[in-house]
């Protein structure tokens, strides 16, 4: 097999996100990524939601489906339902993961389906230019909300680590090395892997994580994971991290959680192996001939 | 007497009703009559016992004669109960018989039924042969030796007065006793105990001349074949063993439960081995994306709902739309709007279907005539589904999904082959280049080669890009309304049925088709000249139907619903069609509708 490289990652659309979204980063470091975990290209499919971050399957040269709001788990599952040999990602905002498509990330997660989970996470509603988002923290003034938001924000780890997903981790948009081997791990992962990947809005929300997140400061501020004496299967280890915030605490990066579990789509391909006869199945229960 | 009989067994809904009414109907079946049979019970699981709300019951029409619909009225009641009695006696004809369980007439059980007086004592079942029977205590003389529990074997009275029934009918109770064997095969005192019930009231009504003549039927004149008995839901759920039988692919059926349609699903997860796999989503609108998602993937799919489903499935299905990927979407209607009436049958939803989704969102719309119908519907709906790239709705509704019919099993050697067309190979490949049908490839993934996105955005035409070019989305939009135009053309010819001239033509589609054509009948045998159409496709309509307009003075739609399919009729063809309409959560009866197009028609015909 040829070595496949970033290039034959790119699709041949253009990129269409604001300059300086956060998006080109996890673009390129994901085009980057992938060349090197042997999956052949057309096995790879991308689906979405709606949302700036729902853009991202138009700009992989893999197969994709850019779907409907906060559904896209919904066909994720029914593809890898029905093709488990698929590497299935999903990417989403918190908008269309933590608002419209709750429910489904839930489920997808309980489930513990087969599909890797890039939560673009940049607390605010970017495509619809400006609203409050369910991460958005409380009291956030915006368009929808000039007094300030009313709403609690929701915790996107906390969310996934008790919703059942088996691979839980953090990562920011421009960290491309810690965000390419988190990346890496969950695509070997068996299970439903989910990423935040924190990632910053210029246009509406800029520097929502700077004070943490900018490189000047993010190695005192930020607690790489991988760099500790962290058990990633210590599920309550791993949610006491992921209640760890700036600057009361170093903000957790990488994989919070891990565990070993039989996937979903596995237990249904197994059921349809056997082979049944049809005449055999019509005439079953009560027949009479006429004659 | 006459030669078909219309039976009721109406009790509690814990009295087993329906599967006392399951039991004759099939033993009336295999004697050779022809049979429909139709339950009508409540939506709670168990209302209180004995009251108005909780009569459950099944009705029963066989006939020496091939019939189409149940019978209007009823020949014989069986209640269980006073509620039972009080609720049915209006349906009942003139010296119609019936049999009640005598032990279930006390004071208390009166009160429950809102009863002042005894029926048996105030006159109120004057003009009919009535048979108080004390049920409940023969049956438990006759099983007392089984070793049940007093409520147990009291429960039993079900058998027993299946028993007499069996006996006034002149049918055996063989076929009953069998299926008492199997059903409680773990249980050897509840076979024996049933048994012994079921016996002992066809001896009963044996040895106590109690009735004075039996009625037995001749054969029904149905094609040679071998039958079942089966229900709409059934029949979409061995179409979808057969749907994958023919297309060597996996089918994956989603839903999410809703009454009338979860049945279709209790039945498809029984179908493993038969590459059937059943996916339970957490909402309707995850079934719907599942269905995309599998189709997208390459799986025959399917996903299985009623109205309220239907409108949270409208947005899935508008990307289905867009992104060409061949699904069925049945619709099991029943009585609307909002919750409704989850147990009663309509024809609400036709325009839904054809329309209710934003945008310019044309798909195929189907609708099935008969339970065994439902079989071949969905066959055709697959094959229209992948020769189209189109998702397609099937109609059916709570009349059907229910109601059960002897169903002429069918050759699989002559069942549609479906062949999926999996791109492959295709130099230059674009995702939304059109075929003859103008359909576009399936290409699913896993094919190299054919790496491409597709999404619910407009798509420039061919390469499938992302394209807001105002005369593209104008193009596109006429395309896409082209393709789903071209589905009439492989439409199997119109059937009008009815002698020589005629200046009234009635219309009919869905479930009402047995009703519809029984009055079509009556009416022409009494020499109205009167032609009747039913329409299995109801969009696109039939290239021919216009034409057929035109040669009729008068056209009547009879519908379910306020006038949806008359609507689309009057708004196509500019036709001055009328319409019998009935919005009551029953179906119609065959001499209402004989009434009302004798009405509506009457300067039109010779009656």
């Amino acid at each position: 097999m040829t070595t496949l490289t970033r290039k034959d990652f790119s699709s041949d659309q253009e990129v269409r996100w604001c300059p300086g979204c956060g998006d080109y980063a996890i673009l390129a470091t994901m085009q980057r990524t992938l060349p090197a975990l042997g999956i052949p290209k057309e096995n790879i499919v991308f689906v979405s939601g709606i949302g700036c971050a729902a853009r991202f399957p138009y700009y992989m040269n893999t197969y994709g489906f850019h779907t409907i709001h906060g559904r896209a788990p919904t066909i994720a599952t029914g593809l890898k339902i029905t093709r488990p040999e698929l590497s299935v990602w999903i990417a989403t905002g918190d908008g269309d993961a933590l608002s419209i498509g709750a429910n489904h990330l839930l489920h997808v997660l309980r489930r513990n389906v087969d599909v890797k989970i890039l939560l673009f996470n940049n607390e605010i509603y970017g495509l619809t230019k400006g609203q409050y988002s369910p991460t958005s923290e409380k009291g956030k003034i915006t368009k929808t909300s000039p007094a300030g938001s009313r709403d609690n924000p929701i915790n996107p780890l906390a969310f996934a680590l008790t919703a059942g997903a088996t691979f839980v981790a953090r990562c920011i948009d421009t960290d491309a090395k810690n965000l390419q081997a988190v990346i890496t791990a969950a695509a070997q992962h068996k299970g439903a892997a989910i990423i935040e990947i924190l990632q910053n809005c210029n246009i509406f929300n800029d520097g929502a994580f700077a004070e943490f997140a900018d490189k000047a400061v993010r190695n005192e501020r930020v607690r790489y994971l991988q760099d500790t004496d962290h058990d990633t299967t210590n599920f309550d280890a791993a949610y006491l991290l992921s209640q760890h915030a700036y600057p009361e605490h170093a903000v957790p990066m990488g994989i919070l959680y891990q565990a070993e579990t039989p996937t979903y789509d596995a237990t249904f391909s197994s059921q349809s192996e056997k082979s049944g006869d049809l005449k055999d199945l019509l005439r079953k229960g009560y027949v009479w001939e006429i004659k | 007497m006459k030669k078909t009989i219309n039976i009721l067994f109406a009790g509690d809904s814990g009295d087993g009703m329906q599967v006392t009414g399951m039991q004759f109907t099939n033993t009336a079946a295999i004697f050779g009559h022809d049979v429909q049979s139709l339950p009508d019970f409540p939506a709670e699981i168990r209302a209180p016992a004995g009251t108005l709300p909780g009569v459950s019951g099944m009705q029963i029409t066989f006939s020496e004669n091939t019939i189409h619909a149940p019978a209007d009225t009823l020949d014989v009641l069986i209640a269980m109960n006073p509620a039972a009695l009080i609720v049915n006696l209006p349906n009942l004809k003139p010296n119609g018989i019936i049999i009640l369980n005598e032990d279930s007439f006390k004071a208390k059980d009166l009160q429950k039924a809102r009863l002042d007086s005894h029926p048996l004592e105030d006159g109120k079942l004057q003009g009919y042969q009535t048979f108080p029977i004390p049920l409940t205590q023969l049956t438990l003389n006759a099983i007392g030796e089984h070793g049940l529990t007093h409520s147990q074997a009291g429960r039993s009275k079900n058998m027993f007065a299946l028993g007499l029934v069996y006996w006034l009918f002149d049918k055996t109770y063989d076929e009953t006793v069998n299926w008492l064997e199997n059903k409680y095969q773990q249980q050897a005192a509840l076979v024996q105990a049933n048994q012994a019930a079921l016996k002992a009231g066809y001896n009963f009504a044996l040895t106590s001349e109690l009735f004075a003549e039996q009625y037995p039927l001749a054969k029904a004149k149905l094609p040679p074949g071998t039958y079942r008995q089966i229900n709409g839901n059934e029949a979409f759920a061995l179409a979808f063993a057969a749907v994958a039988h023919q297309s060597q692919q996996k089918v994956l059926v989603s839903g999410y439960p809703i009454t009338p349609a979860s049945t279709v699903l209790h039945d498809a997860a029984q179908l493993a081995a038969h590459n059937v796999d059943v996916f339970q989503a957490e909402d309707e609108i995850a079934a719907m994306g599942a269905t995309i998602g599998a189709a997208y993937g390459g799986s025959l799919a399917m996903t299985v709902t009623s109205g309220p489903g239907l409108d949270l499935k409208g947005e899935g299905i508008g990307l289905a739309v867009m992104t060409e990927l061949p699904m069925v979407i049945i619709d099991v209607q029943r009585a609307g709007p909002s919750t409704g009436m989850p147990t009663k049958p309509e024809q609400t939803d036709l325009l839904q279907a054809i329309f209710g989704r934003h945008g310019e969102c044309p798909l195929p719309v189907l609708a099935p005539k008969s339970a065994g119908d439902c079989f071949n519907m969905l066959l055709e709906a697959s094959q229209i589904a992948i020769n189209y790239m189109t998702p397609v709705i099937i109609l059916s509704d709570s009349y059907l999904a229910t109601g059960a019919e002897p169903w002429r099993l069918p050759d699989v050697a002559t069942l549609p082959i479906l062949k999926p067309n999996f791109a492959k190979n295709i130099p230059d490949f674009k995702p939304y280049q059109r075929d003859e049908n103008l359909a576009r490839p399936w290409a699913v993934p896993g094919t190299a080669g054919l790496e491409h996105r597709i999404g619910g955005l407009e798509k420039e035409k061919e390469t499938g890009d992302v394209c807001y070019d105002p005369q593209n989305h104008a193009d596109m939009v006429a395309l896409r309304a082209k393709k789903i135009e071209h589905v009439a053309r492989d439409y199997a010819p119109l059937s009008i049925l009815g002698e020589g001239e005629a200046d009234v033509l009635v219309i009919g589609w869905g479930s009402t088709h047995g009703a519809i054509l029984t009055a079509a009948q009556q009416l022409q045998a009494a020499g109205s000249a009167v032609h009747y159409l039913h329409l299995r496709h109801l969009f696109p309509l039939h290239n021919d139907l216009g034409d057929v307009l035109t040669g009729y003075k008068k056209v009547v739609v009879a519908e379910l619903n306020q006038g949806q399919l008359t609507w689309l009729l009057r708004a196509k063809y500019l036709k001055d069609v009328q319409c019998i309409s009935k919005v009551s959560g029953k179906p119609f009866l065959v001499s209402e509708l004989v009434e009302k197009i004798k009405a509506q028609c009457h300067d039109n015909i010779n009656a």
